[in-house]
């Protein structure tokens, strides 16, 4: 358990400093159309047990065929992980009994999962890194869904989601607070949305993670573990884990031991508690299912899908930087969703001199659509200002037709009533003013109709700027400001 | 190997099978009986020997990724002890 060394978050305690040590455990919906072992749909929601073969419902005599596309989906996710791929892996069978798993046993991988390890990069705050290790990645079926609510003394049962394709993900215990916790998540949700193997919807519970919570002295021996099972939501990850140490703390600071346990979160209350105690430990009864000969593939198989692997946020988050020298902060919030990094990918493509105005074009992405985006509780898809549009305006700016303050104008305009960017300068008459003859002769009025000001000027330098701005004022904002400053400076002899 | 009246009880028990006590004994020694048959297995030496899949060396059948099942409610539910709009209805079972 010697973790990389990167700075993280002590908790301080009567008697010192704790460690926290997590990992986790991540099920993620394979992107597929139809079940892992059946063909019928995997669509969200649908009549109750509309999307159920016979092979979903455990019929007898149902066989298992495997969906060729749900191996692809996890050899490209292991590849994407940076994980040793598995040419040859078994599925076993684990069994337990409960209404939602008709089977009676959840077809899994136990001992040869499909992937291996392998390893996500995290970026934290304040340009901090740290690797995560993922101890490997198995294919499983899901369960179906219970509902308790519908009568007093029954539950009800719908298969739908059983069947469907998952892959579990376990990290290894390299995670050693909430903040990592919650970055890894995100990481992870991130390059499974560019792969296309998960759609990493949370609300959906397309994504659910499962957090194995321990606390040490750092340095010390690990502590006794327990695990908060099936989050769904970020936020709540990081709240489980800051209280779940905390509760482990106080504790053992108070000559307790903890016990190993499953422990649910309770958003509303913000604090884990145990599950209630099962009648006895779980024992699944591994066995490799007869029904199924073993998964195996060729190495030109993996060869090839990861050939076809797109470009991955670390790389596109370099390539930007370096590309356009964007700071490593604006970058990372450019590939941390698919749709924005493909935003600006868009507004790059249009862009007449992309190595001048990359970087403005990622200011005016982040600050301007993103900030304005957010304000209004729009997603980048409804955006109302295209990619197209966007990069028009970013090149009235770089190619010096507009100052930054009449793109803000313009930028508004565009938001509000659409347009072509490049009309709207021309028929508005937003156009910057360059040309210095009509500069000078309204820093002439300004410079005499303002004596007094102009004697201060001489005195106190840095009242330029008060002239700056009145000229900017009178010009409609469109003179441009660096010549309007080079003439007050020789006119006004400072 | 062999089992005792405690793992009978536990196996019954996973498996949500009613077993009443005075079972127990005869489901034992019927259990213990399959356990010393197929215990004949160990002294075969499988020394380096790979664990055999199938009769004759086969790759696993897979399927294309197409919707081809399924949309079949009435069937699925059809031979339910209890049923409502398509879901199955099963004693309450709250974790």
């Amino acid at each position: 358990m010697n973790a990389p060394a990167a700075p993280h978050k002590l908790i301080k305690g009567a008697t010192g400093d704790w460690e926290v040590v997590i990992g986790m455990e991540i099920h993620a919906q394979v992107t597929s159309n139809s079940k892992l072992f059946s063909g019928a749909s995997t669509a969200f929601g649908g009549e109750p047990n509309s999307h159920v073969s016979l092979v979903d419902a455990a019929m007898p005599g149902m066989l298992p065929v495997i969906n060729e596309e749900c191996v692809r989906q996890a050899v490209r996710t292991g590849l994407g992980l940076n994980a040793k791929i598995n040419l040859r892996s078994v599925f076993d069978r684990k069994n337990y009994f409960y209404p939602d798993l008709p089977q009676g046993y959840q077809i899994s991988q136990y001992k040869s999962p499909i992937v291996g390890e392998g390893e996500v990069e995290l970026e934290l705050d304040g340009g901090r890194s740290v690797t995560i290790g993922i101890e490997r990645l198995h294919l499983e079926q899901d369960a179906g869904k219970l509902l308790h609510d519908q009568s007093p003394t029954m539950s009800y049962v719908d298969l739908n989601r059983s069947g469907v394709a998952l892959m579990e993900i376990v990290s290894k215990p390299d995670i050693r607070d909430a903040e990592q916790a919650k970055a890894y998540v995100t990481k992870l949700r991130s390059i499974l949305r560019y792969l296309g193997t998960c759609d990493g919807d949370m609300e959906k519970g397309s994504l659910r993670a499962d957090v194995n919570v321990s606390v040490r002295k750092p340095g010390g021996p690990l502590g006794t573990r327990c695990e908060i099972k099936n989050m769904n939501s970020v936020n709540f990850i990081g709240q489980a884990i800051e209280y779940e140490a905390r509760r482990q703390i106080d504790i053992i600071e108070d000559g307790g031991t903890i016990d190993q346990e499953t422990r649910l979160f309770d958003p509303n209350k913000v604090e884990t508690r145990s599950m209630r105690s099962k009648e006895e430990a779980h024992d699944y009864r591994y066995f490799p299912d007869p029904d199924l000969l073993p998964l195996e593939f060729s190495q030109a198989f993996v060869d090839d899908l990861k050939a076809q692997l797109p470009e991955l946020p670390d790389a596109k988050r370099s390539r930007f930087i370096t590309g356009f020298g964007l700071s490593s902060y604006d970058a990372s919030v450019l590939v941390a969703e698919r749709e924005s990094a493909e935003f600006y990918e868009t507004v790059l493509a249009g862009l007449a001199d992309k190595a001048r105005d990359g970087k403005l074009a990622a200011n005016w992405v982040i600050n301007e659509l993103f900030g304005r985006l957010n304000k209004e509780s729009m997603d980048i898809a409804s955006s109302p200002v295209s990619a197209a549009q966007l990069g028009a305006i970013v090149d009235l700016i770089g190619e010096g037709t507009i100052s930054g303050k009449i793109a803000k104008d313009l930028f508004e305009i565009v938001w509000q009533e659409g347009g072509d960017p490049r009309e709207l300068v021309e028929t508005r008459g937003m156009k910057q003013v360059t040309d210095l003859g009509a500069i000078e002769k309204v820093v002439d009025d300004i410079i005499a109709a303002n004596p007094d000001k102009v004697e201060q000027a001489k005195a106190k330098p840095q009242l330029v700027g008060w002239f700056v701005g009145q000229v900017m004022k009178s010009s409609g904002g469109k003179a441009n400001p660096q010549a309007v400053n080079d003439l007050l400076k020789s006119k006004l002899g400072i | 190997m062999s089992v005792d009246a405690t793992t009978v009880r536990r196996i019954a028990h996973l498996a949500r099978i009613a077993v009443s006590d005075a079972e127990v004994p005869h489901l034992q020694g019927e259990l213990n009986a399959i356990l010393a048959f197929v215990e004949q297995l160990s002294e075969v030496n499988i020394e380096g020997v790979e664990p055999m899949t199938s009769v004759t060396p086969m790759e696993m059948k897979k399927r294309t990724d197409v919707v081809n099942d399924g949309e079949i409610a009435d069937t699925i539910v059809g031979n339910a002890p209890d049923t409502m709009n398509h879901f199955f209805l099963v004693p309450k079972v709250v974790e």
